[in-house]
């Protein structure tokens, strides 16, 4: 189907079942018990993994794929922030004039940043991309303020040309009068479920470029890049020049960042200097390292367990905390709760570090290298579980999308 | 003429830090081969330990004073530091006076310490894994050791004061023959300025002069060469480590007073200092030495006004501007060796 | 139900397991079911507080949680009370807020602008919140005021300092307590007169971003109208962790005060440089050289140690003041958790007051209630005097305390004293000022 083979075909299906079916698969605790706190299907954060998904799906194909290591790719997410939401002040908030001008733009910008930093490879290629991504924050921050609006992030005012704007159209992102921020809630017993519009609309972005991330991977141009990656230095003794394919790859991955980048503002239309900061381009690149370098879901699950961690971790107080170890012995209660708080709440990014060191420590693939080990486990044991390939024991999260 | 003269001292003393930083950081990436995204959280940690020994000489019992009262009007608490009590007022306050040159033997040690538990506890694993999984282990641990650092310490900056005999400014410009008081320098910066060159000449003279050095080099450019001639390598590339480690805490606890320290410092400082090792050239240590005072001295001369007025926002940007510049003139830094790391 | 694939997922759901549950679609934006946003229909209600748990101002976040436990404790009927029992106001009664129990939710701004934003839409999204407060800087004021007015709920400013938060950002869901640079300049500026003299040259260094520029500018007015001169005024990038070659051009220049427009860790570094070069003992023309930092923390200071001693500055709240509100406050605040509360304490502790307060007197939770509830709103007892609500900007209208670094302080606590109270009507402003034109509140958004 679609040009892929059966093995690719299933995989995509699942992909896209997970994707559609994630605002159920996130909400696995009924709403009363205290577990409710690790329930993830809220629109905003579903928009952030199918977001994150596709920012380091885009990224992987660089990195996966050619082995260059690009530590500026979040000039391109703010990038491609910045023309939605300046589509959203000159035209109007129609999603659909400021999503292709994000792709277009950092794909420009990928072109310029990448023509010139693939002169070099290694770490000079890391820095030098770094460079350009840090020289653009720092700018975006500060003189470039009637631009960018700096630190309070660029938004739209009431004053603004808006010359598209109709009389009746809603005043927040939409697309063709579908309002992002809309969403249906469904009771279920104890459940409640969460179908939100801007979710879905970038849930089948990722789907489609999940699917073309695919294509690349098993075509011609994608076993190109791996040569790249494996001996450069035989592939120009073929006779052959890298750099065009090289540079190809990150334009491409710089227009996925774009991509993502301005699904971001069609979310939520404020863009933040921050995105552009090198500690955004270092998270994606934990995320793909986390998830799995040079795999197809690896990246999508690295992007989930760190927006995961980053979402949900962080709002778990003394408060949570007490009412789930209430029932232990005072003394107990006050060590566990003493310990239990070098992780949750301001301590989440303990948690994170403590998961890096984890799972590159024993998981030298990544996150799906644990799935593969635990689908060879289930194969030994012969059960029927074996016949899913993406069968997670752990939390929901980690196969979103 | 004078303001320049100035600049120049400043961007010494900045680029003593990451002339000392970069150091490190380049001897675990052209001794081990090793990304070490951790080498920042090394110089928090270094100026951490000027922190907590003040506040161990600091410790303190407490008595009541009833004609004072506290905030919320009981009896005020008054504090008198143990060592006050043990050695009498003067001489104790003097101790605690100099904490933070004290703290240079204290931190020794515990760098030495820090850096061989990293190395055989985690980074000896990496040495074949591909950089990426370096980078991943690292700054994971870069953040576990910030985050027990911000749960010990808070966030906010923690004020770290030089000895008293420190303190004021020397009168530059007399000396050259210029008026007094127009160029001024702090004591302290200078004393950081010959600190910072006096462990560089010391780490110099260690690789060049003492056979110990001679082998690290020897093995820099091949290991499996000096690994077949029956030298145990390894051995020697963990103290190596334990080395950079403790210049980069030393560098850290002589800027305390320079800057009061806070968690987050490490980090501040990490992606100036991988800039200042690529500039100089990966695996050369005279490069990263020649970066770090390069970038801090034009550092400076970008914030003069000046200059901002001919190119505003120049100072945000001046390093990296630089960095472009000079890899793409340079393709192996200033001083880069063939090979290392280019892949 | 709008003609989405998602609805029509959703009638399919709907359709298959039609009798276990019911279909309830509620829409973020207009036309709900609900009559506001999070309508809450239990017994209990759910404020969010979002404050900065990681990154540099992470202590100050945490200053302000404990703030907001103690006010929630008290708007519960538990504690001593606090300033519930010195607020001029009397509509609450310590059994929650209209009835109902205050319960809240925590949340992680990160001093980034985005995660702020995730930040509070989880409460929103998910947690139900129907408030949102807190906050450590202008940037991430701004950001969730903007969100606040979209989602339809209202909120209550933590820290946040820029004209701009209720100038040309200002929002009808959006409510400040805290002062504001223009307030800052007002009051700081005649007592900098009298002190050091009409005829200065003034430095001034400024954090290169929006806060700092409002901040700069105000003062910059004001000082210039008593007399001043302005030498220069040099940006520095926020990303700046040693000052020395912005301070040394200062030593070239006739200037005889330096104006720190810098906050944080960047006062601190800031600070300590400038006394590292000798600019305490400069003489210039025969008069000593001065140093002023127009936003003075005392949480932050501390990080500046000894250097603070002597320099004047401003700031919104003070634990030395002596009205009973302050004094209630503090004391439930310091036998609660054995130190003093900052200024960001203060001011979310009294956010979340007037927030409950102004529900029970609206008699509902709906923002568009609430938030006429606080315009015009005067109150009295809450630690500065007597105050106003604004309702042309939502701006509170106060006494601002003009401070200086303590010679000899007596705890670690106890580094500022209060200088001067300067009387709100100084410091009050025309909503068309031109440093706060541009806005629009807009109309209250209820969901």
């Amino acid at each position: 189907m679609l040009g892929l083979d059966k093995r690719d075909t299933k995989f995509l299906l699942i992909v896209i079942f997970l994707t559609l079916a994630t605002p159920i698969l996130l909400q696995p605790f009924p709403e009363s018990s205290t577990l409710a706190q690790f329930n993830a299907g809220y629109p905003d954060l579903m928009q952030r993994f199918a977001i994150f998904g596709i920012f380091a799906i885009g990224f992987n194909i660089l990195f996966g794929l050619t082995g260059y290591l690009s530590f500026g790719h979040a000039a391109f997410l703010g990038i491609g922030s910045y023309s939605v939401v300046w589509m959203y002040k000159l035209l109007d908030y129609n999603v659909i004039w400021g999503l292709p001008l994000a792709v277009i733009l950092s794909g420009l910008f990928a072109l310029v940043i990448g023509y010139v930093s693939l002169r070099r490879s290694g770490i000079y290629f890391s820095i030098l991309t770094l460079a350009f991504a840090q020289m653009s924050f720092n700018l975006a921050y500060s003189v470039l303020t009637p631009i960018t609006n700096g630190e309070t992030g660029l938004q739209v005012y009431t004053d603004d040309p808006q010359i598209l704007m109709g009389a009746t159209e809603p005043t927040s992102p939409h697309l063709f009068g579908i309002v992002m921020n809309q969403s249906a809630k469904i009771n279920l017993g104890d459940w409640v479920f969460t179908f939100n519009n801007g979710y879905y609309f970038c849930a089948i972005i990722a789907i489609i470029a999940f699917y073309i991330s695919l294509r690349i991977f098993r075509s011609p141009f994608g076993l190109m890049l791996r040569a790249i990656k494996s001996n450069q230095q035989r592939l120009n003794y073929t006779g052959l020049n890298a750099r065009p394919y090289t540079l190809a790859a990150f334009v491409i991955s710089g227009m996925y960042a774009g991509l993502a980048g301005g699904l971001m503002a069609s979310m939520d239309p404020l863009a933040g200097a921050e995105r552009m900061q090198w500690t955004a381009s270092g998270e994606v690149v934990l995320m793909t390292i986390l998830g799995g370098v040079g795999t197809m879901m690896g990246p999508v699950l690295g992007a989930g367990v760190i927006k995961y961690m980053e979402n949900i971790f962080s709002k778990i107080n003394e408060q949570v905390l007490h009412s789930w170890f209430g029932w232990l012995p005072d003394s107990l209660e006050g060590f566990v709760i003493f310990i239990a708080e070098h992780f949750v709440g301001s301590g989440w990014h303990m948690t994170s570090g403590v998961l890096f060191m984890l799972v590159v420590i024993f998981l030298p693939g990544g996150l799906v290298e644990g799935g593969q080990r635990i689908k060879a486990m289930f194969n030994n044991r012969g059960g029927d579980d074996a016949d899913d390939p993406e069968h997670h024991p752990k939390h929901a999260p980690h196969v979103a999308e | 003429m004078d303001g320049i003269l100035l600049q120049i001292l400043n961007g010494l003393d900045k680029g003593s830090a990451y002339a000392m930083i970069a150091l490190g950081l380049t001897l675990i990436f052209g001794t081990l081969g090793v990304v070490n995204f951790a080498h920042g959280a090394l110089f928090m940690i270094g100026a951490f330990c000027a922190v907590s020994l003040q506040r161990l000489l600091g410790l303190s019992f407490e008595t009541l004073d009833p004609t004072k009262k506290d905030f919320l009007g009981n009896p005020l608490k008054v504090k008198t530091p143990y060592i006050e009590s043990w050695f009498g007022p003067e001489m104790g306050a003097s101790i605690i006076d100099w904490s933070v040159p004290l703290a240079i033997l204290f931190s020794i040690p515990i760098m030495l310490f820090v850096g061989w538990a990293m190395e055989r506890g985690l980074i000896k694993h990496f040495y074949k894994r591909p950089h990426a999984d370096q980078i991943l282990v690292t700054f994971g641990l870069a953040i576990v050791m910030q985050e027990i650092i911000k749960h010990y310490y808070g966030a906010n900056p923690i004020p770290t004061s030089a000895p008293s005999a420190f303190k004021g400014s020397l009168d530059f410009g007399v000396m050259l023959g210029f008026d007094p008081n127009v160029i001024i320098y702090p004591y302290w910066r200078l004393v950081y300025f010959a600190f910072s060159a006096a462990v560089i000449t010391a780490v110099f003279s260690f690789l060049n002069f003492t056979t110990f050095g001679m082998v690290v080099r020897a093995g820099m450019a091949d290991r499996e060469t000096v690994g077949l001639l029956g030298i145990n390598i390894d051995r020697r590339f963990t103290i190596m480590f334990g080395i950079a480690a403790a210049v980069a805490g030393l560098a850290g606890v002589m800027y305390a007073p320079i800057n009061s320290p806070n968690y987050h410092m490490g980090m501040d400082f990490l992606v100036l200092s991988f800039v200042v090792v690529v500039v100089g050239g990966m695996g050369s240590l005279r490069g990263a030495v020649a970066a770090g005072f390069l970038l801090g001295v034009l550092e400076s001369f970008a914030s003069m006004n000046w200059i901002k007025d001919v190119i505003p926002g120049i100072d945000q940007i001046i390093i990296y501007l630089v960095a472009i510049l000079i890899l793409l003139t340079r393709p192996r830094g200033l001083m880069g060796r063939k090979g290392v790391m280019e892949d | 139900m709008s003609n989405s694939n998602l609805t029509r997922r959703g009638l399919l759901k709907t359709g298959a397991v039609a009798g276990a549950g019911v279909a309830l679609p509620t829409i973020f934006t207009a036309s709900s079911a609900a009559a506001y946003t999070n309508e809450p229909t239990g017994g209990s209600v759910t404020l969010g507080f979002n404050v900065p748990q990681t990154g540099p101002y992470a202590d100050e976040g945490a200053d302000e949680l404990r703030a907001y436990q103690l006010a929630v404790e008290h708007l519960n009927g538990e504690g001593d009370g606090g300033m519930l029992n010195t607020f001029s106001s009397k509509a609450l009664k310590g059994n929650g807020i209209l009835g109902k129990k205050v319960e809240f939710v925590t949340g992680d701004t990160q001093t980034k602008s985005d995660a702020a934003r995730a930040s509070a839409k989880s409460m929103i999204e998910k947690d139900g919140a129907v408030m949102i407060t807190g906050g450590s800087s202008s940037g991430v004021a701004i950001a969730v005021q903007g969100l606040c007015q979209e989602a339809g709920v209202i909120f209550m400013a933590g820290l946040t300092h820029s004209n701009d938060t209720t100038g040309k950002d200002k929002k009808a869901n959006g409510f400040r307590h805290f002062f504001n640079a223009y307030m800052s300049g007002a009051a700081l500026a005649p007592v900098l007169a009298a002190r050091y003299g009409t005829d200065r040259n003034a430095y001034h260094l400024t954090a290169d971003y929006t806060w700092g520029w409002t901040q700069e500018a105000s003062i910059k007015a004001a000082t210039e109208s008593l007399g001043w001169n302005t030498v220069n005024t040099v940006k520095t990038p926020l990303a700046a962790t040693d000052f020395s070659s912005y301070i040394t051009p200062v030593l070239q220049t006739d200037a005889d005060v330096l104006v720190l427009n810098h906050y944080g860790g960047n006062m601190v570094n800031s600070l300590t440089n400038a006394v590292q070069f000798g600019l305490r003992e400069k003489q210039v023309n025969g008069r000593d050289f001065e140093i002023v930092v127009p936003l003075f923390s005392r949480l932050m200071a501390r990080g500046a140690g000894e250097n603070i001693k002597g320099i004047l500055g401003s700031t919104n709240w003070h634990w030395s003041l002596t009205d009973e509100g302050t004094q209630a406050f503090v004391k439930s605040f310091g036998t609660k958790y054995g130190f003093p509360p900052s200024q960001a304490a203060h001011t979310v502790y009294c956010q979340t007051l007037l927030y409950a307060d102004a529900c029970e007197r609206a008699g509902t939770f709906n923002p568009c209630g609430v938030g006429e509830a606080l315009e015009g709103f005067e109150f009295d007892g809450l630690g500065n005097g007597k105050t106003v609500y604004r309702a042309d900007d939502h701006q509170c209208f106060k006494d601002v305390l003009v401070v200086k670094g303590k010679d000899n302080p007596t705890s670690e606590f106890d580094l500022l004293e209060v200088v001067e109270v300067t009387p709100a009507a100084q410091v009050t402003y025309d909503p068309e000022h031109p440093m706060f034109a541009g806005g629009n509140l807009g109309t209250c958004n209820a969901g």
